[in-house]
């Protein structure tokens, strides 16, 4: 019952989001109120509906219900409770149903949120939050319908791919969805936008928090599957250059590059035809993404599923609205005319830069990515684009724009002046330097990559706190002078010097664990060791150990340092009845910010196993300093230049003046 | 007892793929094992799905690196490796493509995207020339104050 519930709830929502497709649209375009206010209403009640509809295939889920077919496919009585909920969206259906989940939400959110839009802007951004709410809610019901039931139920189910049976699975999905999405607002205030032919500033303000605001949980949604991969594939790799890993980094480019531009835009006027293309782009990339991952066309541990009808359906989805984005914009970008001048040495200038880069890289990851389906449909020749491809063209394309980095925020705009610039990061630029050279003296000439690597992460990080520290004078006016003026500073300041310090910290941990990881494969008997990086590892011996839905062997190991002993590491590998399938559960160790990684391996006829140990330096640097860059996504977001609606609503009583239309929806 | 139960749960085991480079592949040549282990990682595991040899599980995989090894021994260059493979697997096999006529926009695309890209930039900003006022305020009045409360909302 509770299921047919949640499958009448999607048809429902589906059913609103035609509605909100039409009617306030309509609205827009006669200038009716009435019928544009209708998107308040259908917004959040279809938002309730699909939390339903997701509640109740939760539910189906949670009591185990083998008379869903969702369910029998990808669930086992026995899985912990955890895996259960999660495994909702571990699976093709239900991902699809989360997908959609995120959008109404985020179209609730500009219902609720969007008070002080002008009307017709409000109406028209949901009404294309609504195209694509229906689009994807018809994908869902017509080819991909979770609620499908089963004739005769089985008793007990297939159970959970157990490599996605891992509180990874709870976090990564959701939190890259958010991001995926959450693009899907910029899109549809582009759109708008387009349809209005009028594109200010301040059109400028009210995207920005939005796209800010999915870049966040795209950046975070990104790192912790790569975590989720170096812990759980096994052997401590953290990025593969994989097509669904560049399916999600496209996006994150174009929503980075967007957010720059969104910046200048607001700020000055200038680059209004290129932010709206890069809205419309980003967008475009997610869905090229869910394609590339849903369809098949490429294979991967993502694609749970793979059906051609369902890749057809949502290529479909993906020409008319990439199709039709690019046209309308074609039709209508001449009209928006071109805002303020700037000097090439400029804000504008040094934002322009990072967009050029941003942009060619995110082209070359497309390229790379759909490269050998293309030359395979028009040549039928088959070639492989592998990471290093992706290392020797992406990686060049970083080392200029992160240079650039530090320059944006200390030049002024419209004129900006270098020698100025320099009076502000020439002791980064310096202790940079200083960083090259050292490292050139440590390892020899041959070690330019990683010496221009850490050169690069050094520059990044000083340059970002060289900017407030000039801001505030430091060093030149009283200690209490300066910290009252460090305290006063506007929190999107301190968002840009976070953001920019955790990209410096990042790139360390990247060349850390790319230049100077150690590894050591070996064959151990109980009581050996092996040792690597100045870490002494014994083997102990092995133990039989029955988890809740698996069985697993452990390996114990005695980790000393310098004869102390330091931790006892437990690297595992586990067989899952309910599919006979084995995993191996990698142990690590946390010292400072580097790790020591065991990867246990097959066992020997002697009662030994094999093994393989590594140490990577800073390796954690890699997620703390993209945790960093999200940290100071947020602090921008809680500035209060971009919650326009509290100070809006404070002065209403005095925005009588304006004419019918255009007052505050709320 | 409890070696019983340990042997009883690896023997489960053992239909798990060999992994990554075993240590009975690795050659005691240091410099011809580093060697193998940067031309693994150029080489794809044709039955896996985006994996170098070097990563992959697979018992292809693993074939793959034995034989690397051997012609690294039998005095190989790495060229040598390389091309032996092709000529055996095609092009498919190299996770860097070779640069030729087909797989030219490839390797030169970003350059080209980054030519043009950059140009169009320059040309833009020498040509570009004040736009009249007329045209870049299409916004009335009221708007205007609308917009001008909006954007100094944050300094009240």
């Amino acid at each position: 019952m509770i299921v047919e519930i949640g499958h009448y709830a999607l048809i429902l929502g589906l059913v609103l989001a035609l509605v909100q497709s039409v009617m306030p649209f309509w609205g827009a375009r006669t200038g009716d109120v009435g019928l544009m206010r209708v998107a308040d209403v259908t917004a959040p009640v279809q938002c309730a509906f699909l939390a339903l509809s997701f509640a109740a295939l939760t539910y189906a889920y949670v009591v185990s219900d083998f008379s869903v077919l969702n369910v029998v496919a990808n669930s086992h009585s026995e899985k912990p409770m955890l895996f259960k909920v999660t495994g909702v969206w571990g699976n093709h259906e239900g991902s699809m149903l989360l997908w959609v989940l995120i959008l109404a939400v985020f179209g609730a959110g500009i219902a609720f949120f969007g008070g002080n839009l002008p009307r017709p802007l409000k109406a028209n951004v949901l009404s294309v939050q609504a195209w694509v709410t229906v689009a994807f809610l018809l994908f869902i019901v017509l080819t991909s319908n979770p609620f499908e039931r089963v004739l005769t139920p089985p008793a007990e189910g297939d159970d959970l791919n157990p490599i996605l049976q891992d509180i990874g699975l709870a976090i990564h999905p959701p939190l890259l969805y958010l991001g995926y999405v959450g693009l899907s607002i910029s899109f549809s205030f582009a759109i708008a936008a387009l349809i209005e032919g009028r594109l200010d500033a301040a059109w400028a303000r009210w995207v920005r928090p939005w796209t800010l605001a999915a870049w966040v949980f795209l950046t975070l949604g990104i790192s912790m599957g790569s975590y989720w991969a170096y812990y759980e594939l096994g052997w401590g790799g953290w990025w593969f250059w994989d097509p669904v890993e560049n399916a999600s980094f496209m996006p994150w480019l174009a929503a980075t590059a967007l957010l720059h531009s969104a910046i200048v835009m607001e700020k000055r006027e200038a680059l209004k035809v290129w932010t709206v293309l890069l809205a419309i782009i980003a967008f475009s990339l997610s869905l090229l993404g869910t394609f590339l991952v849903r369809s098949g066309v490429l294979t991967s541990v993502h694609a749970f599923a793979t059906d051609p009808e369902r890749g057809l359906f949502i290529l479909l989805i993906l020409m008319v609205f990439i199709g039709g984005a690019f046209a309308l914009f074609a039709l209508r970008a001449s009209e928006l005319r071109q805002g303020g001048m700037f000097a090439p040495v400029s804000r504008e200038g040094a934002l322009v830069v990072n967009n050029l880069f941003l942009s060619v890289a995110t082209a070359t990851v497309l390229l790379g990515t759909l490269y050998p389906l293309l030359l395979e449909a028009l040549t039928g020749d088959k070639i492989s684009v592998g990471p290093p491809f992706f290392n020797m063209t992406f990686g060049p394309l970083m080392i200029p724009l992160l240079l650039a980095v530090p320059f944006g925020p200390v030049l002024a705009w419209k004129r900006g002046n270098l020698v100025q610039a320099m009076e502000r990061l020439w002791w980064a630029g310096a202790a940079s330097l200083v960083a090259v050279a050292s490292i050139f003296a440590l390892f020899g000439i041959d070690a330019w990559i990683k010496a221009i690597a850490i050169g690069v992460a050094v520059w990044l990080m000083l340059g970002a706190i060289a900017e407030p520290l000039g801001r505030v004078k430091a060093f030149s006016s009283p200690l209490k002078d300066t910290a009252r003026r460090l305290i006063n500073l506007p929190r999107s300041a301190w968002g840009t010097t976070v953001a920019h310090f955790g990209v410096g910290v990042m790139l360390l941990g990247i060349v850390g664990v790319s230049a100077f990881e150690e590894e050591v494969i070996t064959t151990l008997n109980p009581g050996e060791t092996a040792s690597i990086a100045g870490y002494e590892f014994t083997f102990e011996g092995m133990r039989p150990n029955t988890g809740e839905n698996y069985s697993e062997v452990v390996a114990r190991y005695t980790v000393r340092e310098d004869g102390l002993v330091l931790t006892v590491m437990e690297p595992s590998r586990r067989v899952y009845p309910a599919r006979n399938f084995p995993t191996t559960e990698a142990a690590f160790h946390t010292i400072g910010f580097s790790q020591l990684y065991i990867s246990p391996g097959d066992p020997t006829d002697s009662g030994g196993m094999v093994v393989r140990f590594y140490h990577k330096p800073l390796v954690t640097l890699i997620w703390i300093g993209t945790i960093i860059m999200s940290a100071g996504g947020v602090l921008s977001l809680m500035d209060r230049r971009l919650r326009v609606g509290a100070p809006m609503r404070a002065r209403k009583a005095k925005a009588t003046a304006i004419p019918k239309g255009l007052e505050p929806a709320e | 007892m409890m070696r019983l139960a340990v042997a009883l749960l690896l023997s489960l085991m053992m239909a798990l793929p060999a992994q990554a480079v075993l240590p009975d592949e690795v050659l005691d040549d240091p410099v011809l094992e580093a060697r193998a282990r940067d031309l693994s990682a150029e080489i794809r595991c044709l039955v896996c799905q985006n994996e170098s040899i070097d990563a992959s599980n697979a018992q292809l995989a693993r074939d793959l690196r034995i034989l690397v090894r051997e012609r690294l021994v039998a005095g190989d260059s790495d060229e040598e490796v390389l091309d032996f493979l092709v000529a055996r697997y095609g092009d498919f096999v190299l996770l860097r493509p070779p640069v030729n006529t087909s797989t030219a926009l490839l390797w030169f695309g970003p350059l080209i995207v980054l030519a043009l890209a950059g140009t169009a930039i320059l040309l833009r900003m020498r040509s570009r020339r004040p736009v009249p006022a007329s045209a870049t305020q299409a916004l009335t009045d009221e708007e205007k104050a609308r917009l001008e409360a909006l954007l100094n909302s944050d300094q009240k």
